[in-house]
């Protein structure tokens, strides 16, 4: 059995550790609604810009002259996959499950004969990427250098994705972020960013004809296609930013209750110990008088 | 007669409102939308807009970087990739 001494040691280190778990909790939760804000007043434009892009594309959409942001390379055998996570742990599996999306995905790939190239944001993705796809990441950068992305920062992320694009380096592009839901439930997501996926059934035809375009319905297309890719790397940097910390928040919150859990079944144990090792001495004395 | 009003920028939104008139920077020349103007849809060179929230009013002079404006029904959108005040 543990002596008295090492139980006693174990629970000061538990509770130590939990001080820390909670801290970072209440850390996750101030940073949570900042980041949730964010998220928040991002959306408009986003959701502003889908519209508008759904509605050009959808009257160009028979066009052949299109730009290959819009309908692709017309190859479909090199796949670049955008892996955004985060710099930091302790947020329980919310890098691991974006990761784990990604793998997915890059595993049925490769089987299929298809090229896989990795473009990560974040440290956290990198040392699995490394150790299963060695020699397919082609960039990788962390975000060390900013505290919170700004949308040039997602911006020049974008440039360098579409001169890859131009280049002719990928056909196809996935973005693999975290969604955020709720505090509680953060949405490991795919979506596809290169060419632009465009919804059959968009709107696009109500007002047609009475809209006047300047310059041109093709120089506006061409000047929104690079921006969209950049808001939708902006959009996905944002959600998870906010998703990091819920999912911070919910794991440190049940590390911070195991931790109480485990101080009581010690504390508990500790106490027995004691009672024994005092009852034992007694026996002792009581024994050794009664040999008198 | 005021119309519908949006600037919005990645961040956040900047205004939302009736205006009177906004004059706006468009690629191929400046253009101001009142209430009533024809769908149309325009580029935006770098530049400033002139909020009018009255006629007659003094303007609310903003600048704008990159993006693209979209007069709808009786509603003007700029989206602006940065806005200063």
């Amino acid at each position: 059995m543990a002596s008295l001494k090492d139980l006693k040691n174990r629970i000061g280190s538990v509770k130590s550790t939990q001080k820390i778990t909670k801290a970072k909790k209440m850390v996750a939760a101030a940073k949570l609604r900042r980041a949730q804000e964010r998220v928040e007043a991002s959306r408009p434009y986003a959701e502003k810009m889908q519209s508008v892009m759904a509605s050009l594309a959808g009257r160009l959409g028979d066009d052949a002259q299109a730009s290959p942001l819009l309908v692709g390379t017309g190859g479909n055998q090199t796949h670049l996959l955008i892996i955004a996570t985060s710099d930091r742990g302790l947020a329980g599996a919310f890098n691991a499950n974006i990761v784990k999306k990604a793998r997915e995905t890059a595993d049925s790939l490769i089987a299929a004969g298809k090229t896989v190239k990795f473009y990560l944001l974040g440290k956290k993705g990198r040392a699995v990427i490394r150790r299963l796809y060695p020699d397919m990441i082609v960039h990788f950068q962390d975000f060390s250098d900013i505290k919170d992305p700004d949308f040039d920062y997602a911006a020049k992320i974008a440039d360098d994705i579409i001169t890859r694009f131009d280049a002719g380096e990928f056909d196809v592009a996935q973005l693999y972020y975290s969604k955020f839901k709720s505090a509680l439930t953060q949405v490991p997501t795919e979506q596809q960013v290169i060419p632009v996926p465009i919804d059959g059934h968009a709107d696009g035809d109500k007002a047609t004809g009475a809209i006047e375009y300047e310059p041109s319905e093709e120089a506006i297309l061409d000047d929104l296609l690079p921006r969209n890719v950049a808001v939708q790397l902006f959009k996905a940097l944002l959600e998870n930013g906010a998703s990091e910390q819920g999912a911070s928040m919910t794991a440190m919150d049940n590390a911070t209750r195991n931790a109480g859990d485990l101080i009581n079944d010690l504390t508990i144990q500790y106490n027995r110990t004691r009672q024994a090792v005092i009852t034992t001495e007694l026996v002792e004395i009581i024994s050794g008088a009664e040999a008198l | 007669m005021p119309f519908n009003f949006e600037l919005v920028s990645p961040e956040r939104q900047v205004r939302s409102g009736p205006v009177h008139q906004v004059v706006v920077p468009g690629t191929e020349g400046d253009f101001a939308v009142l209430e009533g103007h024809a769908p149309f849809m325009s580029t935006i060179r770098d530049g400033e807009i002139a909020i009018y929230e009255t006629a007659g009013a003094e303007p609310l002079v903003m600048k704008i970087e990159g993006g693209f404006a979209e007069v709808g029904d009786n509603s003007l959108t700029i989206l602006a990739e940065k806005v200063e005040a």
